[in-house]
């Protein structure tokens, strides 16, 4: 079962002027898990920003089930998932709070079971009522986390996940991503530390 | 839908602090009135000098509120968020300005008939004062995203940003101050009243699909 549902071909990216990469071409099967790889500075963030059409293309396509994500910008980035840098949760909000408008934003009901589902994924339960701003950097990033889980989109885009993660939360990642992968779904994930089951990229600096 | 749900996160973000729109209103208040203070009980003079006064410092209240309408977003990323929702990026800007509005205009406008009263404005004029505001002050909030928008991840934003919003704002202003002027002076106001509205809907047309372009740029 290898069925390739994201093409990028022969990609090239600038930012500020400066070429970042060029002639980029790799694949992603379903069910596939793709971890970016490189020194600082490769274009790892950036690859994944060019995936999600925030930064824009100098040359290439990328290729979901064969038409370019270009031709309808909205319906990809409602397959999207993404977790970047910054976790993008708002400190006056609760982690529930942050989730839920997370999942209205891209236009679903918010199913209270659904989220509870993806805030026990990363044993939030216990936080769940409490002000993001009051919460410390690991716990910040497993809301993020769980608000990828619980937007049950098909492609995640996660920029370096592993970030401020103690060893069960980087376990509770690794269980929602395989089984998230299971489900049909892909990851693409920016990382230093390595992935369990990834098929490894390497960004050339 | 989407963008209702960005208008009503943020108007709870305020409901959380809401000593942000205080200080805005507070500042209003203290800033209008200094001017019966300092000029002294000359009655004709404040009547006189209340349109430009009140209207200005509405304007200067609702530039006070601004650099935080997109910054915030911006820096702890959940701009990225706003970019990926499967929406028109400009229905979303529109959403967030709405929602500045709603917490800053829309009060500004229910609260300067009460200032108006120590500039010893009549009846009809407080009534026209807080019309002008409320068909005005969505302008402000629009031209002022715009701002905003452009001034993101700039250092001294704050300063950048009245000075790149506040010539905008000038025909607002004019039209505002003079439909005031107009009542007092027993003549129609709805002329004004009209081309303000005008100014509104214009901005209304235009300004989110630049404040998206520039939200774009800034996620880049």
């Amino acid at each position: 079962m290898t069925a390739t549902v994201l093409e990028v071909s022969d990609l090239a990216c600038r930012r500020g002027g400066r070429r970042v990469f060029e002639g980029l071409s790799f694949a992603v099967a379903k069910g596939e898990l793709l971890a970016l790889t490189g020194r600082n500075g490769s274009g790892k963030t950036t690859l994944l920003r060019a995936l999600a059409l925030m930064v824009p293309v100098r040359a290439g396509a990328i290729l979901w089930q064969g038409t370019d994500v270009r031709t309808d910008r909205e319906d990809w980035r409602g397959m999207l998932a993404w977790l970047g840098h910054q976790d993008g949760l708002k400190g006056d909000l609760t982690s529930a709070e942050n989730i839920t408008f997370a999942e209205r934003l891209r236009g679903r009901s918010a199913e209270p079971g659904r989220i509870e589902r993806a805030l026990a994924a990363f044993d939030l339960i216990r936080l769940a009522d409490r002000a993001v701003r009051t919460l410390s950097a690991g716990q910040r990033r497993r809301v993020a986390l769980a608000r990828v889980v619980a937007s049950q989109a098909s492609v995640w885009l996660l920029d370096e996940p592993l970030n401020a993660l103690d060893a069960p939360a980087q376990e509770a990642l690794h269980e929602v991503l395989s089984s998230h992968l299971a489900s049909g779904g892909i990851a693409i994930a920016a990382t230093h530390a390595p992935l369990q089951a990834a098929r490894t990229l390497e960004l050339a600096a | 839908m989407g963008v209702m749900a960005l208008f009503l996160r943020d108007l709870r973000l305020v409901w959380r602090r809401p000593g942000d729109v205080a200080v805005v209103l507070a500042f209003f208040v203290v800033a209008t009135v200094l001017f019966p203070l300092g000029i002294g009980p000359e009655s004709n003079l404040l009547a006189r000098i209340a349109a430009g006064v009140l209207w200005a410092a509405a304007l200067f209240a609702s530039m006070l509120s601004l650099d935080r309408l997109f910054a915030a977003d911006y820096e702890d990323g959940a701009l990225d968020l706003l970019l990926l929702a499967p929406w028109p990026l400009e229905l979303l800007a529109l959403a967030k300005c709405a929602a500045h509005w709603a917490v800053t205009g829309l009060p500004l406008a229910l609260l300067a008939p009460l200032i108006g009263v120590a500039f010893g404005l009549d009846d009809a004029t407080l009534g026209v004062l807080a019309l002008t505001l409320l068909v005005g002050t969505p302008a402000l909030s629009l031209i002022g995203g715009l701002a905003a928008a452009l001034t993101l991840g700039a250092r001294r934003s704050g300063a950048l940003l009245a000075l790149l919003a506040l010539p905008l704002c000038v025909p607002t202003l004019i039209f505002g101050a003079s439909a005031i002027e107009a009542t007092a002076t027993g003549e129609s106001f709805v002329v004004h009243l009209a081309i303000l509205g005008a100014l509104a809907l214009v901005s209304l047309a235009t300004l989110p699909w630049a404040i998206a372009a520039a939200l774009r740029q800034a996620g880049e």
